[in-house]
């Protein structure tokens, strides 16, 4: 842990922590919610998609999970202080974890193109659940939420704070990841699974446990979207499209690095909440979403913060080369085995 | 029993209807090692112009389809180029199915702006119409929806097996490798690949549209049904593909006759899970090494 990843996190904290104390309006606040709610969403992604190499499709299906948990739980209840739900938070995660465990055996038998769409099947049966069940969900219909007592003045503070933990909490395992034999696991297994395996590492057991966690706490985020949105239907808690900005978020800022996912969601969240102001009509926001998500992958296929990266290494090696020509001999694109171990991890605390 | 038959003979007819629709899907895979995720979307695009030449010209739906697929294939062909070709190899088939997910949402905004999001049907005068042989009922659009798609299928079968086209992409499904040093213009089989893909998605739209409504998000639904069935077969068979969606698409009929429509859509992922405990390879797929 070196003094400048400290002080990065350090700035991260304050920033977040003092943000609502500007006295910022509401579509403002409404604004970083979002943000907020997507960055834990990709970064709790990133646990499995980006660090163990299996790109679920099936995340949407957990946050609907984890919202359809909160609305069952505090169903023809009426809140006291309003707290209650926050308090429950990791029941609903552990619930969702318990639900991951069994599809993680089941569909982590597959790998790549296939787990993408067993995972995607999976969000379409947890849809169709929730469009069936009428006794659980409401289908259709919709199910409501017990209403927040906030004051309407910063009704928008209280979920602000408890997303703000949430993203913490899930950089803080992100960070422990990568620095743990579990995170070296993990990208063993991206790397090539059955050479990981044929040298000892506990493949099912770890990405198994990557997956629950991962969406356990993406159910924790559903629920309390579920709970700031007080109405929830099928078909927005259990949508393709959070799948996909998820997904896209990763990529765009680094897949396997702390800070990435957190910088996709503000760059593109923040970009779609504009958007569908400036744009109105949803289909054309879909359009012009499509072409930015094709762009990102062609242009920027390794993400933002890899790219950045590489950029300054070779800056930097340059640099190095014409200040002391001797010490090089020459061959500028052997790499060295230190940047190779940098970039498995996804180039340490970035 | 009476029910259950007629669930099965249902079944049959639309299963013919989903196997064109899953062995384009599962050709792409077979060639290219890519999992189109806007082969739904493209279904529904083919269906949206089927529509269009259908109430603006009054061409019959079925009389559309050469107009259609070539479209399609020009579709296909584009995407590829553009989109699938530029991709690095060592990431390909985690990219392409980000890429192929953002063409499938290009596709339904396009359509969302041209046509609106509300229900279309294509209602031909035939629409309606149905026979009876014995008790049970047998309506003329599904009929001839199950005919198209045998013949769709057969020529596919043949220009896979009796042309020079079909060889060069056998040999790039069996070894991608040994094709290109054999000298198989691998690029150009890809390309050709994927519009022939696409193509198999203009034949049923025309289909899917006569026989449901639609609208720009109805791919959602579709390309579930799709991916399960073209695992159920085992990716890269379009044999397997053809048998998995008649079994599937049976007992989900029987399933709607016997037990509550509600629960038919869920037929298709319950015999998914069961597929992947006990052979997670599929029916008729191969084992690749990095797949399953």
């Amino acid at each position: 842990m070196s003094i400048p990843s400290v002080l990065r996190g350090g700035i991260f904290v304050a920033a977040l922590v003092t943000l609502p104390l500007l006295g910022l309006q509401h579509w403002f606040l409404n604004l970083l919610v979002f943000v907020l709610i997507y960055a834990t969403l990709s970064s709790s992604w990133n646990l499995v998609g980006g660090f163990a190499g299996y790109p679920s499709l099936g995340h949407a299906g957990f946050f609907g999970i984890g919202a359809y948990t909160l609305a069952l739980i505090f169903r023809d209840h009426v809140l006291a202080t309003g707290y209650e739900p926050f308090v429950l938070l990791p029941v609903v995660g552990l619930i969702g974890a318990l639900i991951g465990w069994p599809i993680a055996l089941i569909a982590m038998r597959t790998r790549a193109d296939v787990f993408a769409i067993v995972t995607i099947t999976f969000l379409f049966v947890v849809q169709t659940l929730a469009f069936n069940l009428h006794d659980l969900t409401g289908g259709s219909q919709g199910t409501a939420l017990p209403i927040p007592p906030f004051n309407a003045d910063h009704y928008e503070v209280p979920f602000y704070y408890v997303l703000v933990a949430l993203l913490l909490f899930t950089m803080g395992l992100t960070f422990a990841t990568m620095r743990s034999k579990v995170g070296l696991s993990l990208v063993s297994i991206r790397a090539d699974e059955d050479k990981a395996r044929g040298v000892g590492v506990r493949v099912i057991g770890v990405k198994v446990l990557a997956f629950s966690v991962s969406v356990g706490i993406t159910a924790m985020v559903g629920a309390v979207w579920a709970y700031y949105e007080s109405f929830i239907y099928p078909q927005f808690a259990v949508d393709p499209l959070i799948t996909i900005a998820m997904v896209l978020m990763t990529f765009l800022g680094g897949r396997g690095t702390l800070w990435g996912p957190v910088l996709g969601a503000v760059i593109l969240e923040s970009g779609q909440q504009v958007l569908t102001y400036q744009l109105g009509a949803v289909q054309l926001y879909l359009i012009v979403y499509a072409l930015i998500f094709l762009v990102i992958i062609l242009l920027l296929p390794r993400g933002i913060l890899p790219t950045i990266e590489d950029r300054l290494r070779l800056y930097r090696r340059r640099r190095r080369t014409d200040a002391a020509p001797d010490d090089w001999p020459g061959d500028l694109a052997a790499p060295s085995s230190e940047a190779d171990t940098a970039t498995l991890l996804g180039g340490g605390a970035t | 029993m009476h029910a259950l038959v007629q669930g099965v003979i249902l079944g049959i007819l639309t299963g013919g209807v989903y196997a064109l629709m899953a062995s384009g899907q599962t050709l792409i895979f077979g060639i290219m090692k890519v999992v189109n995720l806007a082969q739904g979307a493209m279904v529904i695009m083919a269906a949206y112009l089927a529509y269009g030449l259908f109430t603006r010209f009054g061409l019959d739906p079925f009389l559309a389809i050469p107009i259609t697929t070539v479209i399609m294939f020009g579709l296909g062909v584009g995407v590829e180029l553009l989109f699938l070709r530029p991709l690095r190899r060592e990431d390909k088939s985690e990219l392409s199915l980000l890429v192929t997910f953002a063409v499938a949402l290009l596709i339904e905004g396009v359509l969302s702006v041209t046509w609106g999001t509300t229900y279309r049907s294509i209602n031909a005068s035939y629409a309606n119409s149905s026979w009876t042989v014995g008790s049970y009922q047998i309506t003329v659009v599904r009929f001839w929806a199950f005919v198209l798609s045998l013949v769709a299928l057969g020529l596919l079968f043949w220009l896979l097996n009796r042309t020079r086209f079909g060889r060069a992409v056998r040999a790039t499904v069996q070894n991608p490798e040994s094709a290109r040093l054999l000298g198989v213009e691998a690029q150009w089989v890809s390309a050709l690949g994927f519009g022939l893909g696409a193509a198999t998605a203009a034949a049923a739209g025309s289909v899917y549209g006569l026989l449901y409504p639609f609208y720009s998000g109805s791919h959602y639904d579709l390309i579930s049904r799709l991916l399960s069935i073209v695992v159920l077969g085992g990716l890269g068979s379009v044999g397997g593909a053809v048998i998995a969606a008649v079994i599937v698409s049976t007992s989900s009929a029987i399933v709607a006759a016997t037990i509550s429509p509600a629960w038919s859509e869920m037929t298709f992922f319950v015999i998914l899970i069961l597929v992947l405990l006990i052979r997670p390879r599929g029916l008729f797929g191969s084992v690749n090494r990095g797949a399953i």
